[in-house]
């Protein structure tokens, strides 16, 4: 059908991992064009100016940005293996824990890494707060989307592969296996999913990256 | 049966996010029965439907709670497709309107609250920070929102008309006469300025949004009480 799909990411974003993923799970072609972000290409500039940042999927010239955004884009498009559940109430629910990661835990998570004493404190906790409820939402389910990957374990995906790195960088526990079993359990599912494995960035740049933000925030304070 | 297809809503008048839900259940037509929380009062109610954020708007249909004012909007437009469609039929146009609305309620909302908690210097950069924001919106409407013509469609009402004059239509008002700030001015945002007076000229919006001097009382209280108090400088 000669359909065009493009995917502007850097390669570590761990946001534009998720629309890697739902193309992946989908089967989706696409080509890829990696970013620097110190140094932004016209076309990145031109498909996403509101933000300028990645991701970016390209369908067909059109632009859409904003990840989540285009999670449901993605599914709007190609209906099979569907991401969300058919039933309108269970799509709710889906979507209010896709929300609950993007304004709980995401912010608390980030905020334990770029801030420090009191401040980091009130963050960790808040992503511990944050975690016992991903927990309680797991009960019963091996997965968020319950027997299959779903949008919801796609939006939260970012913890299977960020949490280990996060917590040697800081020397911070953030997901203890005793406290949090089904969240650890997941991680370890989400993160083994040949779709998955396959896309995760190396994991000693990740840390060598971190770590770099850390230093480099602690300097301006 | 008809205790299980009934739809309650829960709300508090002065939040924009209840409202939001409120002219969807209108526009789509749907007999519900409004309750309202008062926020200032732990409600048991409220903690059973919403545990996680303990917070409104809460939509209970089928006996089964749905919260988030933008879930529960996309919920309504699935549910009830009866009624005009709260966002469009093609992918790309969908992607767009959820674009824009999160852009509203994340951006714009938040630089606006963030107006309204603070003072001096913090408030001023808030203020910016809202203007440069009302730009991007601006610029983003030309190319996106309306058509070649410049002509606004109220015919049509969708999620993200519903999302922006929530946020704006009385904010709007309230933040002139309690701050004294103008922030929507027809020469900078000319097409903004237009759009929402093309909204709020609406039945379904004028019968839902608070009166103005409500929604001024409201935010003075809350400034008094609650927001300058927290803050550090006297």
């Amino acid at each position: 059908m000669g359909e065009e799909v493009k995917v502007f990411r850097t390669w570590s974003s761990p946001f534009a991992l998720r629309v890697v993923w739902a193309l992946d799970l989908k089967g989706i072609k696409y080509e890829t064009i990696y970013e620097d972000l110190s140094n932004k290409s016209p076309l990145l500039l031109q498909y996403n100016p509101i933000h300028k940042k990645v991701p970016v999927l390209l369908h067909n010239s059109k632009p859409i940005a904003e990840s989540l955004v285009i999670l449901e884009y993605i599914e709007d498009t190609w209906k099979h293996r569907p991401l969300l559940p058919q039933d309108p109430h269970q799509r709710a629910n889906a979507r209010f824990w896709i929300k609950f990661g993007e304004d709980k835990v995401f912010p608390a998570v980030r905020d334990s890494l770029l801030k420090q004493g009191k401040e980091q404190e009130e963050a960790h906790e808040a992503a511990l707060e944050s975690f016992k409820l991903l927990e309680e939402e797991l009960k019963g389910k091996k997965l968020f989307g319950g027997e299959e990957i779903g949008m919801v374990d796609i939006a939260l995906g970012w913890l299977a592969n960020l949490v280990s790195v996060l917590e040697e960088v800081l020397v911070l526990k953030f997901i203890d296996e005793h406290k949090f079993p089904l969240l650890s359990a997941w991680m370890r599912l989400f993160a083994d999913i040949p779709v998955i494995k396959q896309s995760w960035p190396p994991r000693d740049k990740l840390v060598t990256k971190y770590i770099a933000i850390r230093e480099a925030r602690l300097a301006t304070n | 049966m008809a205790e299980e297809s009934k739809v309650t809503l829960y709300g508090y008048s002065p939040c924009p996010f209840g409202k939001r839900v409120e002219m969807a259940l209108k526009l789509k037509g749907v007999p519900y029965e409004y309750v309202e929380e008062d926020l200032t009062n732990n409600s048991q109610m409220l903690l059973s439907l919403n545990p996680v954020h303990k917070k409104v708007p809460v939509l209970v249909h089928n006996g089964k709670p749905i919260a988030q004012s933008l879930v529960i909007l996309e919920y309504i437009d699935e549910t009830w497709k009866n009624g005009p469609q709260l966002l469009p039929k093609d992918p790309y146009k969908r992607a767009q309107v959820r674009f824009w609305a999160s852009f509203v309620q994340q951006q714009l909302f938040e630089s606006m609250l963030k107006e309204f908690k603070t003072k001096g210097e913090t408030q001023e950069e808030a203020s910016k920070e809202l203007f440069e924001k009302l730009k991007l919106l601006e610029e983003g409407l030309k190319s996106f929102y309306f058509d070649s013509d410049r002509s606004i469609d109220t015919e049509h009402v969708g999620l993200l008309d519903l999302v922006f004059v929530s946020v704006f239509g009385s904010y709007h008002k309230v933040q002139e006469e309690v701050l004294s700030v103008k922030t929507i001015d027809p020469e900078k945002s000319p097409l903004i300025h237009s759009w929402l007076t093309a909204l709020l000229d609406l039945p379904v919006v004028k019968e839902t949004l608070p009166p103005v001097e409500k929604m001024v009382a409201h935010i003075k209280f809350f400034r008094q009480r609650f927001y300058l108090p927290q803050l550090n400088d006297p």
